[in-house]
Protein backbone atom coordinates (compact mmCIF):
# COMPACT_ATOMS: atom_id res chain seq x y z
CA UNK A 1 0.00 0.00 0.00
CA UNK A 2 1.12 3.52 -0.80
CA UNK A 3 2.23 5.49 2.22
CA UNK A 4 0.31 8.70 2.77
CA UNK A 5 2.67 11.64 2.87
CA UNK A 6 0.01 13.95 4.22
CA UNK A 7 -2.41 12.71 6.81
CA UNK A 8 -6.14 13.44 6.62
CA UNK A 9 -7.47 16.37 8.60
CA UNK A 10 -10.58 16.39 10.74
CA UNK A 11 -11.92 19.85 9.93
CA UNK A 12 -10.66 22.53 7.58
CA UNK A 13 -9.81 23.04 3.91
CA UNK A 14 -7.70 21.03 1.48
CA UNK A 15 -6.38 22.82 -1.58
CA UNK A 16 -5.23 20.14 -3.98
CA UNK A 17 -3.90 20.10 -7.54
CA UNK A 18 -1.98 23.32 -7.07
CA UNK A 19 0.52 23.60 -9.95
CA UNK A 20 3.89 22.47 -8.58
CA UNK A 21 5.84 25.33 -7.07
CA UNK A 22 2.91 27.59 -6.22
CA UNK A 23 2.14 26.28 -2.70
CA UNK A 24 4.10 29.05 -0.99
CA UNK A 25 2.22 31.67 -2.99
CA UNK A 26 -1.05 30.11 -1.90
CA UNK A 27 0.15 30.39 1.71
CA UNK A 28 0.91 34.05 1.10
CA UNK A 29 -2.59 34.62 -0.27
CA UNK A 30 -4.12 32.96 2.78
CA UNK A 31 -2.08 35.22 5.01
CA UNK A 32 -0.46 32.26 6.69
CA UNK A 33 2.43 33.63 8.66
CA UNK A 34 3.26 33.96 12.34
CA UNK A 35 -0.21 34.53 13.71
CA UNK A 36 -1.70 31.21 12.64
CA UNK A 37 -3.64 29.37 15.31
CA UNK A 38 -4.19 26.06 13.56
CA UNK A 39 -2.03 23.49 11.83
CA UNK A 40 -1.08 24.06 8.21
CA UNK A 41 0.41 21.22 6.17
CA UNK A 42 2.20 21.87 2.92
CA UNK A 43 3.24 19.17 0.47
CA UNK A 44 5.35 20.25 -2.45
CA UNK A 45 6.24 18.38 -5.60
CA UNK A 46 3.92 15.45 -5.01
CA UNK A 47 3.50 12.96 -7.89
CA UNK A 48 0.14 13.36 -9.60
CA UNK A 49 -1.38 11.18 -12.30
CA UNK A 50 -3.14 14.08 -13.92
CA UNK A 51 -0.54 16.81 -13.55
CA UNK A 52 2.81 15.07 -13.27
CA UNK A 53 3.69 17.07 -10.18
CA UNK A 54 1.53 19.10 -7.88
CA UNK A 55 1.45 20.91 -4.52
CA UNK A 56 -1.10 20.46 -1.73
CA UNK A 57 -2.00 22.80 1.15
CA UNK A 58 -4.14 21.71 4.09
CA UNK A 59 -5.40 24.26 6.57
CA UNK A 60 -7.02 22.87 9.69
CA UNK A 61 -10.04 24.44 11.36
CA UNK A 62 -10.56 27.07 8.69
CA UNK A 63 -13.03 27.10 5.79
CA UNK A 64 -12.02 29.28 2.89
CA UNK A 65 -14.44 31.39 0.93
CA UNK A 66 -15.08 34.59 -1.04
CA UNK A 67 -12.04 36.67 -1.81
CA UNK A 68 -9.59 33.99 -0.67
CA UNK A 69 -10.97 31.71 -3.38
CA UNK A 70 -10.88 34.53 -5.94
CA UNK A 71 -7.22 35.13 -5.15
CA UNK A 72 -6.36 31.44 -5.51
CA UNK A 73 -8.31 31.37 -8.79
CA UNK A 74 -6.09 34.19 -10.03
CA UNK A 75 -2.80 32.34 -9.63
CA UNK A 76 -3.82 28.67 -9.67
CA UNK A 77 -7.21 28.28 -11.37
CA UNK A 78 -6.79 24.51 -11.81
CA UNK A 79 -6.64 23.88 -8.05
CA UNK A 80 -9.47 22.10 -6.22
CA UNK A 81 -10.75 23.34 -2.89
CA UNK A 82 -12.48 20.86 -0.58
CA UNK A 83 -14.00 21.74 2.76
CA UNK A 84 -13.52 18.92 5.26
CA UNK A 85 -15.88 18.32 8.15
CA UNK A 86 -15.35 15.35 10.46
CA UNK A 87 -12.82 13.75 8.04
CA UNK A 88 -15.27 13.86 5.12
CA UNK A 89 -15.43 16.13 2.11
CA UNK A 90 -18.43 18.25 3.06
CA UNK A 91 -18.23 20.69 0.15
CA UNK A 92 -16.29 21.17 -3.04
CA UNK A 93 -15.86 24.86 -3.61
CA UNK A 94 -15.44 25.62 -7.29
CA UNK A 95 -12.76 28.08 -8.28
CA UNK A 96 -14.06 30.54 -10.83
CA UNK A 97 -12.08 33.49 -11.97
CA UNK A 98 -14.32 36.53 -11.58
CA UNK A 99 -14.74 39.09 -14.38
CA UNK A 100 -13.55 41.74 -11.98
CA UNK A 101 -10.89 41.35 -9.33
CA UNK A 102 -11.95 43.74 -6.58
CA UNK A 103 -9.79 44.42 -3.55
CA UNK A 104 -7.38 41.56 -4.20
CA UNK A 105 -4.65 43.13 -6.36
CA UNK A 106 -2.63 46.30 -6.05
CA UNK A 107 -2.04 48.42 -9.16
CA UNK A 108 1.64 48.51 -10.15
CA UNK A 109 1.36 52.09 -11.37
CA UNK A 110 2.55 54.27 -8.47
CA UNK A 111 0.73 57.24 -9.98
CA UNK A 112 -2.64 55.46 -10.10
CA UNK A 113 -5.38 57.03 -7.97
CA UNK A 114 -6.03 53.59 -6.43
CA UNK A 115 -2.60 53.83 -4.76
CA UNK A 116 -3.42 57.15 -3.11
CA UNK A 117 -5.27 57.55 0.20
CA UNK A 118 -8.83 57.46 -1.17
CA UNK A 119 -11.87 55.52 0.09
CA UNK A 120 -11.90 52.98 -2.75
CA UNK A 121 -10.87 49.38 -3.33
CA UNK A 122 -8.57 48.44 -6.15
CA UNK A 123 -10.45 47.01 -9.11
CA UNK A 124 -9.20 45.15 -12.16
CA UNK A 125 -11.07 44.06 -15.24
CA UNK A 126 -10.13 40.52 -16.31
CA UNK A 127 -9.43 40.96 -20.01
CA UNK A 128 -8.39 37.38 -20.67
CA UNK A 129 -8.46 34.28 -18.46
CA UNK A 130 -5.91 32.17 -20.27
CA UNK A 131 -3.32 33.60 -20.26
CA UNK A 132 -4.49 35.73 -17.37
CA UNK A 133 -4.51 39.43 -18.25
CA UNK A 134 -5.96 42.12 -16.00
CA UNK A 135 -6.32 45.87 -16.52
CA UNK A 136 -6.74 48.45 -13.75
CA UNK A 137 -10.23 49.97 -13.84
CA UNK A 138 -8.86 53.34 -12.77
CA UNK A 139 -5.64 53.97 -14.69
CA UNK A 140 -6.31 51.54 -17.55
CA UNK A 141 -2.87 49.94 -17.28
CA UNK A 142 -2.31 46.22 -17.64
CA UNK A 143 -0.80 44.58 -14.55
CA UNK A 144 2.36 42.74 -15.64
CA UNK A 145 3.44 40.67 -12.64
CA UNK A 146 0.10 39.65 -11.15
CA UNK A 147 1.34 37.26 -8.45
CA UNK A 148 3.55 39.79 -6.71
CA UNK A 149 0.72 42.33 -6.60
CA UNK A 150 -1.74 40.20 -4.66
CA UNK A 151 -2.88 42.10 -1.55
CA UNK B 1 -33.43 62.95 -25.85
CA UNK B 2 -29.76 62.55 -26.48
CA UNK B 3 -27.84 59.79 -24.74
CA UNK B 4 -25.46 62.52 -23.61
CA UNK B 5 -27.66 64.06 -20.96
CA UNK B 6 -25.96 63.80 -17.57
CA UNK B 7 -23.21 61.65 -18.99
CA UNK B 8 -19.58 61.49 -17.79
CA UNK B 9 -16.73 62.18 -20.21
CA UNK B 10 -13.90 60.08 -18.81
CA UNK B 11 -12.14 58.41 -21.75
CA UNK B 12 -12.44 58.60 -25.51
CA UNK B 13 -13.08 54.84 -25.41
CA UNK B 14 -16.52 55.52 -23.93
CA UNK B 15 -17.50 57.20 -27.22
CA UNK B 16 -18.88 55.30 -30.19
CA UNK B 17 -18.21 56.69 -33.68
CA UNK B 18 -21.86 57.92 -33.68
CA UNK B 19 -21.27 59.75 -30.36
CA UNK B 20 -18.17 61.40 -31.81
CA UNK B 21 -20.05 62.49 -34.94
CA UNK B 22 -22.80 64.03 -32.81
CA UNK B 23 -20.25 66.04 -30.82
CA UNK B 24 -18.55 67.23 -34.02
CA UNK B 25 -21.80 68.29 -35.69
CA UNK B 26 -22.94 70.08 -32.53
CA UNK B 27 -19.56 71.82 -32.25
CA UNK B 28 -19.89 73.20 -35.77
CA UNK B 29 -23.24 74.77 -34.84
CA UNK B 30 -21.56 76.38 -31.83
CA UNK B 31 -18.93 78.26 -33.84
CA UNK B 32 -20.97 81.50 -34.37
CA UNK B 33 -21.67 81.60 -30.62
CA UNK B 34 -18.04 80.81 -29.78
CA UNK B 35 -16.82 83.79 -31.80
CA UNK B 36 -19.44 86.10 -30.29
CA UNK B 37 -21.52 86.61 -33.46
CA UNK B 38 -24.58 84.95 -31.96
CA UNK B 39 -25.79 84.75 -28.38
CA UNK B 40 -27.02 81.74 -26.48
CA UNK B 41 -28.67 81.38 -23.07
CA UNK B 42 -29.00 77.62 -23.29
CA UNK B 43 -27.09 76.96 -20.05
CA UNK B 44 -28.43 79.96 -18.14
CA UNK B 45 -28.59 79.23 -14.44
CA UNK B 46 -26.18 76.29 -14.71
CA UNK B 47 -22.91 76.19 -12.82
CA UNK B 48 -19.76 74.36 -13.89
CA UNK B 49 -17.03 73.53 -11.35
CA UNK B 50 -13.51 73.55 -12.75
CA UNK B 51 -11.23 71.72 -10.34
CA UNK B 52 -7.65 72.02 -11.56
CA UNK B 53 -5.24 70.26 -9.20
CA UNK B 54 -2.46 71.18 -11.58
CA UNK B 55 -2.30 74.20 -13.82
CA UNK B 56 -3.53 74.08 -17.41
CA UNK B 57 -4.38 77.55 -18.61
CA UNK B 58 -5.62 76.58 -22.04
CA UNK B 59 -7.95 73.80 -20.95
CA UNK B 60 -9.40 75.69 -17.97
CA UNK B 61 -9.96 78.95 -19.81
CA UNK B 62 -11.57 77.27 -22.80
CA UNK B 63 -13.98 75.38 -20.52
CA UNK B 64 -14.84 78.59 -18.68
CA UNK B 65 -15.23 80.48 -21.93
CA UNK B 66 -17.45 77.69 -23.33
CA UNK B 67 -19.68 77.83 -20.24
CA UNK B 68 -19.93 81.63 -20.33
CA UNK B 69 -20.76 81.67 -24.06
CA UNK B 70 -23.73 79.43 -23.34
CA UNK B 71 -24.98 81.70 -20.56
CA UNK B 72 -23.75 79.57 -17.65
CA UNK B 73 -21.27 80.28 -14.87
CA UNK B 74 -18.01 78.59 -13.89
CA UNK B 75 -16.30 78.45 -10.50
CA UNK B 76 -13.30 76.56 -9.26
CA UNK B 77 -9.59 76.64 -8.55
CA UNK B 78 -6.54 76.56 -10.77
CA UNK B 79 -4.10 74.82 -8.43
CA UNK B 80 -4.38 72.72 -5.29
CA UNK B 81 -2.59 75.39 -3.27
CA UNK B 82 -4.73 77.12 -0.68
CA UNK B 83 -7.58 74.59 -0.99
CA UNK B 84 -8.78 71.93 1.46
CA UNK B 85 -6.67 69.46 -0.52
CA UNK B 86 -3.63 70.85 1.24
CA UNK B 87 -5.28 70.02 4.56
CA UNK B 88 -5.35 66.39 3.45
CA UNK B 89 -8.88 66.12 2.09
CA UNK B 90 -9.40 63.14 -0.19
CA UNK B 91 -10.52 63.70 -3.78
CA UNK B 92 -13.65 61.68 -2.98
CA UNK B 93 -14.63 64.15 -0.21
CA UNK B 94 -13.87 67.20 -2.36
CA UNK B 95 -16.11 65.81 -5.09
CA UNK B 96 -18.96 65.10 -2.65
CA UNK B 97 -18.73 68.70 -1.48
CA UNK B 98 -18.48 70.27 -4.94
CA UNK B 99 -21.43 68.20 -6.14
CA UNK B 100 -23.65 70.36 -3.96
CA UNK B 101 -22.36 73.59 -5.55
CA UNK B 102 -22.59 72.86 -9.27
CA UNK B 103 -24.28 71.01 -12.11
CA UNK B 104 -21.18 69.44 -13.67
CA UNK B 105 -17.54 69.00 -12.67
CA UNK B 106 -14.44 69.43 -14.83
CA UNK B 107 -11.41 67.77 -13.26
CA UNK B 108 -7.68 67.98 -14.02
CA UNK B 109 -5.66 65.86 -11.60
CA UNK B 110 -2.07 64.57 -11.43
CA UNK B 111 -3.09 60.94 -10.73
CA UNK B 112 -4.22 58.52 -13.42
CA UNK B 113 -7.78 57.32 -12.90
CA UNK B 114 -8.78 60.37 -10.81
CA UNK B 115 -11.73 61.26 -13.05
CA UNK B 116 -13.11 57.72 -12.90
CA UNK B 117 -12.86 57.82 -9.12
CA UNK B 118 -14.58 61.23 -9.04
CA UNK B 119 -17.44 59.90 -11.17
CA UNK B 120 -18.02 57.13 -8.62
CA UNK B 121 -18.65 59.70 -5.88
CA UNK B 122 -21.13 61.97 -7.62
CA UNK B 123 -24.34 61.75 -9.60
CA UNK B 124 -23.36 64.92 -11.47
CA UNK B 125 -21.50 64.53 -14.76
CA UNK B 126 -17.69 64.54 -14.54
CA UNK B 127 -15.58 65.74 -17.47
CA UNK B 128 -11.99 64.53 -17.44
CA UNK B 129 -9.66 67.40 -18.33
CA UNK B 130 -6.54 65.24 -18.02
CA UNK B 131 -5.56 62.70 -15.37
CA UNK B 132 -1.78 62.37 -15.02
CA UNK B 133 -0.38 60.51 -18.01
CA UNK B 134 -3.83 59.01 -18.62
CA UNK B 135 -6.77 60.32 -20.62
CA UNK B 136 -7.68 63.76 -21.91
CA UNK B 137 -10.80 63.02 -23.97
CA UNK B 138 -11.90 66.60 -24.67
CA UNK B 139 -8.49 67.29 -26.24
CA UNK B 140 -8.98 64.24 -28.45
CA UNK B 141 -12.43 65.48 -29.48
CA UNK B 142 -11.12 68.90 -30.43
CA UNK B 143 -8.30 67.27 -32.42
CA UNK B 144 -10.88 65.13 -34.20
CA UNK B 145 -13.06 68.18 -34.82
CA UNK B 146 -10.14 70.00 -36.42
CA UNK B 147 -9.42 67.11 -38.80
CA UNK B 148 -13.12 66.69 -39.66
CA UNK B 149 -13.66 70.41 -40.12
CA UNK B 150 -10.61 70.78 -42.37
CA UNK B 151 -10.80 67.53 -44.32
CA UNK B 152 -14.51 66.69 -44.25
CA UNK B 153 -14.10 63.05 -43.17
CA UNK B 154 -11.80 60.57 -41.45
CA UNK B 155 -12.10 57.53 -43.66
CA UNK B 156 -9.08 57.02 -45.87
CA UNK B 157 -7.23 60.08 -44.57
CA UNK B 158 -3.55 59.43 -44.07
CA UNK B 159 -2.71 60.78 -40.60
CA UNK B 160 0.92 60.90 -39.49
CA UNK B 161 1.67 61.29 -35.78
CA UNK B 162 5.18 62.55 -35.15
CA UNK B 163 7.35 63.21 -32.10
CA UNK B 164 7.13 61.67 -28.63
CA UNK B 165 4.68 58.84 -29.19
CA UNK B 166 5.68 56.97 -26.06
CA UNK B 167 4.79 59.43 -23.31
CA UNK B 168 2.49 61.87 -25.15
CA UNK B 169 -0.98 61.08 -23.86
CA UNK B 170 -2.79 63.05 -26.58
CA UNK B 171 -1.39 60.82 -29.31
CA UNK B 172 -2.49 57.60 -27.60
CA UNK B 173 -6.15 58.60 -27.38
CA UNK B 174 -6.04 60.19 -30.81
CA UNK B 175 -4.55 57.06 -32.43
CA UNK B 176 -7.24 54.93 -30.84
CA UNK B 177 -10.07 57.22 -31.98
CA UNK B 178 -8.70 57.66 -35.51
CA UNK B 179 -8.36 53.90 -35.90
CA UNK B 180 -11.99 53.56 -34.85
CA UNK B 181 -13.01 56.17 -37.42
CA UNK B 182 -11.15 54.54 -40.30
CA UNK B 183 -8.10 56.75 -40.83
CA UNK B 184 -4.75 55.33 -41.99
CA UNK B 185 -2.09 55.89 -39.36
CA UNK B 186 1.63 56.44 -39.64
CA UNK B 187 3.83 56.76 -36.56
CA UNK B 188 7.11 58.67 -36.81
CA UNK B 189 9.32 58.85 -33.73
CA UNK B 190 12.86 58.30 -32.49
CA UNK B 191 13.45 54.60 -31.65
CA UNK B 192 13.35 55.37 -27.90
CA UNK B 193 9.99 57.17 -28.09
CA UNK B 194 7.93 54.75 -30.20
CA UNK B 195 4.20 54.13 -29.76
CA UNK B 196 3.67 51.64 -26.88
CA UNK B 197 2.79 48.08 -27.96
CA UNK B 198 -0.63 48.14 -26.21
CA UNK B 199 -1.72 51.10 -28.37
CA UNK B 200 -0.52 49.34 -31.51
CA UNK B 201 -2.49 46.30 -30.39
CA UNK B 202 -5.66 48.39 -30.07
CA UNK B 203 -5.15 49.84 -33.54
CA UNK B 204 -4.69 46.32 -34.94
CA UNK B 205 -7.86 45.18 -33.16
CA UNK B 206 -9.76 47.72 -35.24
CA UNK B 207 -8.55 45.80 -38.28
CA UNK B 208 -6.52 48.70 -39.60
CA UNK B 209 -3.03 48.66 -40.94
CA UNK B 210 -0.50 51.22 -39.82
CA UNK B 211 3.12 51.91 -40.55
CA UNK B 212 6.00 53.14 -38.45
CA UNK B 213 8.99 55.19 -39.61
CA UNK B 214 11.92 56.96 -38.05
CA UNK B 215 12.19 59.75 -40.58
CA UNK B 216 9.56 62.32 -41.49
CA UNK B 217 10.91 62.70 -45.04
CA UNK B 218 10.01 59.06 -45.76
CA UNK B 219 6.29 59.64 -45.26
CA UNK B 220 5.51 63.33 -45.78
CA UNK B 221 4.71 62.83 -49.47
CA UNK B 222 1.49 60.89 -48.88
CA UNK B 223 0.38 62.46 -45.58
CA UNK B 224 -2.93 64.35 -45.37
CA UNK B 225 -2.75 65.30 -41.69
CA UNK B 226 0.53 65.81 -39.83
CA UNK B 227 0.07 65.81 -36.05
CA UNK B 228 3.22 67.10 -34.36
CA UNK B 229 4.00 66.70 -30.66
CA UNK B 230 6.77 68.06 -28.53
CA UNK B 231 9.78 65.91 -27.67
CA UNK B 232 10.53 66.76 -24.06
CA UNK B 233 14.08 67.47 -23.05
CA UNK B 234 13.74 65.63 -19.77
CA UNK B 235 13.28 62.31 -21.61
CA UNK B 236 16.96 62.45 -22.60
CA UNK B 237 19.76 62.07 -20.05
CA UNK B 238 22.22 63.61 -22.51
CA UNK B 239 21.37 67.16 -23.73
CA UNK B 240 23.39 66.65 -26.92
CA UNK B 241 21.39 63.56 -27.76
CA UNK B 242 18.20 65.60 -27.25
CA UNK B 243 19.36 68.33 -29.64
CA UNK B 244 20.18 65.73 -32.27
CA UNK B 245 16.88 63.89 -31.98
CA UNK B 246 14.66 66.96 -31.63
CA UNK B 247 16.31 68.58 -34.66
CA UNK B 248 15.56 65.60 -36.86
CA UNK B 249 11.80 65.87 -36.22
CA UNK B 250 11.53 69.57 -36.80
CA UNK B 251 8.94 70.59 -39.38
CA UNK B 252 10.29 73.36 -41.59
CA UNK B 253 9.96 74.50 -45.20
CA UNK B 254 12.57 71.95 -46.29
CA UNK B 255 10.54 69.06 -44.93
CA UNK B 256 7.37 70.46 -46.50
CA UNK B 257 8.87 70.67 -49.98
CA UNK B 258 7.39 67.29 -50.92
CA UNK B 259 4.15 67.73 -48.98
CA UNK B 260 0.69 67.42 -50.51
CA UNK B 261 -0.96 70.71 -51.35
CA UNK B 262 -3.85 70.00 -48.96
CA UNK B 263 -1.69 68.82 -46.03
CA UNK B 264 -2.72 70.23 -42.65
CA UNK B 265 -0.32 70.51 -39.71
CA UNK B 266 -1.66 70.19 -36.17
CA UNK B 267 -0.05 70.59 -32.75
CA UNK B 268 -1.65 70.43 -29.26
CA UNK B 269 0.54 73.41 -28.22
CA UNK B 270 2.56 74.79 -26.57
CA UNK B 271 5.26 74.19 -29.18
CA UNK B 272 8.92 74.87 -28.66
CA UNK B 273 11.08 74.30 -31.72
CA UNK B 274 9.32 71.38 -33.41
CA UNK B 275 7.56 73.60 -35.96
CA UNK B 276 9.58 76.40 -37.53
CA UNK B 277 7.88 79.85 -37.28
CA UNK B 278 7.90 80.30 -41.07
CA UNK B 279 5.47 77.36 -41.30
CA UNK B 280 2.86 79.48 -39.45
CA UNK B 281 2.36 81.57 -42.58
CA UNK B 282 1.62 78.59 -44.83
CA UNK B 283 -1.89 77.31 -45.47
CA UNK B 284 -0.81 74.02 -43.94
CA UNK B 285 -0.72 75.46 -40.42
CA UNK B 286 -3.99 74.90 -38.54
CA UNK B 287 -2.64 74.68 -34.96
CA UNK B 288 -3.95 78.06 -33.86
CA UNK B 289 -7.35 77.24 -35.29
CA UNK B 290 -7.11 73.94 -33.45
CA UNK B 291 -6.59 75.87 -30.20
CA UNK B 292 -9.68 77.96 -30.95
CA UNK B 293 -11.67 74.78 -31.68
CA UNK B 294 -11.36 73.92 -28.00
CA UNK B 295 -14.17 76.37 -27.29
CA UNK B 296 -16.91 75.15 -29.71
CA UNK B 297 -16.08 71.50 -28.94
CA UNK B 298 -16.31 72.05 -25.17
CA UNK B 299 -19.49 74.09 -25.71
CA UNK B 300 -20.93 71.16 -27.65
CA UNK B 301 -20.14 68.73 -24.86
CA UNK B 302 -21.52 70.99 -22.14
CA UNK B 303 -24.67 71.69 -24.12
CA UNK B 304 -25.24 68.00 -24.90
CA UNK B 305 -24.67 67.03 -21.28
CA UNK B 306 -26.40 69.90 -19.45
CA UNK B 307 -28.64 71.64 -21.98
CA UNK B 308 -32.43 71.60 -21.88
CA UNK B 309 -32.57 70.52 -25.49
CA UNK B 310 -30.28 67.59 -24.77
Amino acid sequence: MRELRVTPIKNGTVIDHIPAGLALKVLKILGIGDAVTSTVTVAMHVPSQAMGWKDIVKVEDRELGGRELDKIALIAPTSTVNVIRNYNVAEKRPLALPDRAVGILRCANPNCISNVREPIESSFVVRSKSPLRVVCKYCDRELEDIVSHIL
Amino acid sequence: MSSFRGRDVLSIRDFTPADIQLVLRTARKMVPIAVGEKRSRSLEGKILSTLFYEPSTRTRLSFESAMARLGGRALGFSSAEGTSVQKGETLADTIRMVEAYSDAIVLRHPHEGAARLAAEFTEKPVLNAGDGAGQHPTQTLLDLYTIWDEKGSFEGQSVTLVGDLKYGRTVHSLAYALAELGAHLTFVSPPTLEMPPEILEQVKEKGLSFRAAHRLEEVIRDTDVLYVTRIQKERFPDPQEYEKVAGSYRVDMDVLRDAKRGLIIMHPLPRVTEIAPEVDRTKHAVYFKQAFNAVPVRMALLDLILGEGA
